[in-house]
């Protein structure tokens, strides 16, 4: 029954570094993006944070499937230029989370208290200061864990790469499934779920230890043991 | 290649067509979702023996892995496995509902824990049957806190609808899609596919915060 099933196993993990490399990267662009815009949100020129509120509610007000289907059927057609599948994916699935986790620092950043702010001013610290040595490092450790959850909801949506064909895991078994009987569909989907459910776990561990270190550095008590799972709810409108 | 207005207005009804499919499956799987999905929490809570656990292993199952995947072993592995077939719509519903169903599960847990304990304690002073504490007490009250939170979910939903493509539903991008195979132009459908989605969606958030100022959030 389960004769080839090195083969379906190699062969779909084939995939694995494909689905790796666009949750890397798409993390890479969503830290990026949701600084960027989380901050100018916070920004004191109106247009500045007009600009970046139209970047946030576009790319979440649109789906994340017809914005994939967008740039990689449209965007060749309208300036003639294809984009490699799998750059396509990363800048969809940056996009895409970086405008969720603006919400996520301007919130953040928000809830610095007050003191901080005019303790910083007190001291006579620039603008620039202020940000980088007393409100954002206080402010980062409230992130990690939103952060937790929207990266292991870009890593889910790294399997949307599976309708622009950029070799990833899905793609994979996908192409494997019409030449297989029935029993070894199921090897198929239980090493993908597995692997998916390895790599979120591989986030969610990366991301406690981070959170430990700042709270560390903050003086804070480092945050209790929890489960490996992600706890709290992902994903949101 | 440039926008045509033409080819926008000839690309409309398929794409209404598509549209009435994208809300139904977001209608019903939604539905799905908030029904399974506190009785998800009700076998936490009550501490069901076996199903307890056996639901703890599928909620974080479930919200760990892609929804795509799960299409595909809904679709391809476990209904042929049961003997069944539905409709690739059918199979839309149920597999966005009970995908949804581990998150809301999450949120009337969120809800029911908010409930102050002092009404546990009262209603177990006056004896009241257990049944009648849950429905009489404690659910009319973690309810209408959770709504906001269930009205994300659904716009989340919603959003997501498009990726039942892979199984051959006619939603809105399906639509667009085969305009685009007919009129091999595909900025028009696209966009709109786009348009509708943010049309649809940002003015369901702002309702869904104006919602979250009046009764609160879990």
């Amino acid at each position: 029954m389960f004769d080839n099933l090195g083969q379906i196993v190699s062969s779909i993990l084939e995939g694995l570094p494909v689905t790796v490399a666009a949750t890397v990267g798409g993390v890479a662009l969503t830290i990026v993006l949701a600084f960027t815009a989380g901050l100018a949100m916070l920004s004191k020129s109106r247009t500045i944070r007009f600009i970046s509120r139209v970047y946030v509610e576009g790319f979440r007000g649109t789906s994340e499937v017809v914005q994939l289907f967008w740039i990689y059927f449209v965007l060749p057609a309208l300036v003639g230029l294809q984009i490699i599948p799998l750059f396509a994916g990363i800048l969809v699935l940056g996009f895409n989370h970086g405008a969720y986790g603006a919400e996520i620092v301007r919130g953040a950043v928000q809830s610095v208290p007050r003191a901080q702010y005019e303790g910083a001013i007190a001291l006579n610290l620039g603008p620039a200061d202020r940000m980088r040595r007393v409100i954002l490092p206080q402010a980062v450790v409230e992130m990690l864990p939103p952060f937790n959850n929207l990266f292991i909801q870009l890593l889910k949506s790294t399997a949307l790469l599976y309708f622009i064909s950029a070799g990833e895991m899905t793609e994979r078994g996908e192409l494997l499934r019409p030449a297989l009987p029935m029993s070894q569909l199921t090897v198929i989907y239980g090493v993908e779920l597995l692997f998916y459910l390895l790599l979120a776990i591989l986030i969610t561990v990366v991301m406690r230890a981070l959170e430990r270190a700042g709270a560390r550095r903050l003086g804070r008590r480092p945050p209790a043991r929890r489960k490996v799972f992600a706890s709290s709810a992902a994903g949101g409108a | 290649m440039d926008w045509d207005w033409q080819n926008a207005i000839n690309a409309l009804p398929l794409l209404a067509e598509g549209i009435l499919v994208t809300v139904e499956l977001t209608v019903l799987g939604s539905l799905l979702a908030y029904v399974l999905g506190l009785v998800f929490a009700l076998i936490r809570q009550l501490r069901v023996p076996v199903l307890n656990q056996a639901v703890y292993l599928f909620v974080e199952g479930v919200r760990s892995t892609p929804l795509l995947i799960q299409v595909f072993v809904f679709f391809y592995l476990l209904q042929p496995a049961l003997g069944i077939r539905l409709s690739a719509f059918v199979t839309g519903v149920i597999a966005l509902g009970v995908h949804y169903a581990t998150y809301t599960s999450e949120v009337y847990r969120a809800g029911i824990e908010a409930v102050p304990k002092g009404q546990w304690e009262a209603a177990r002073a006056l004896s009241i049957p257990r049944m009648r504490v849950w429905t009489g007490i404690i659910l009319p009250q973690a309810v209408p806190r959770v709504l906001p939170a269930l009205g994300n979910y659904t716009i989340s939903m919603f959003k997501e609808t498009p990726l039942l493509l892979a199984i051959g539903v006619v939603d809105v991008l399906n639509s667009a899609k085969e305009v685009g195979a007919e009129t091999f132009r595909v900025i028009e459908p696209y966009t709109l596919a786009g348009v509708f989605f943010l049309l649809v969606s940002y003015p369901a958030s702002i309702l869904v915060r104006r919602l979250e100022r009046r009764v609160g959030t879990v």
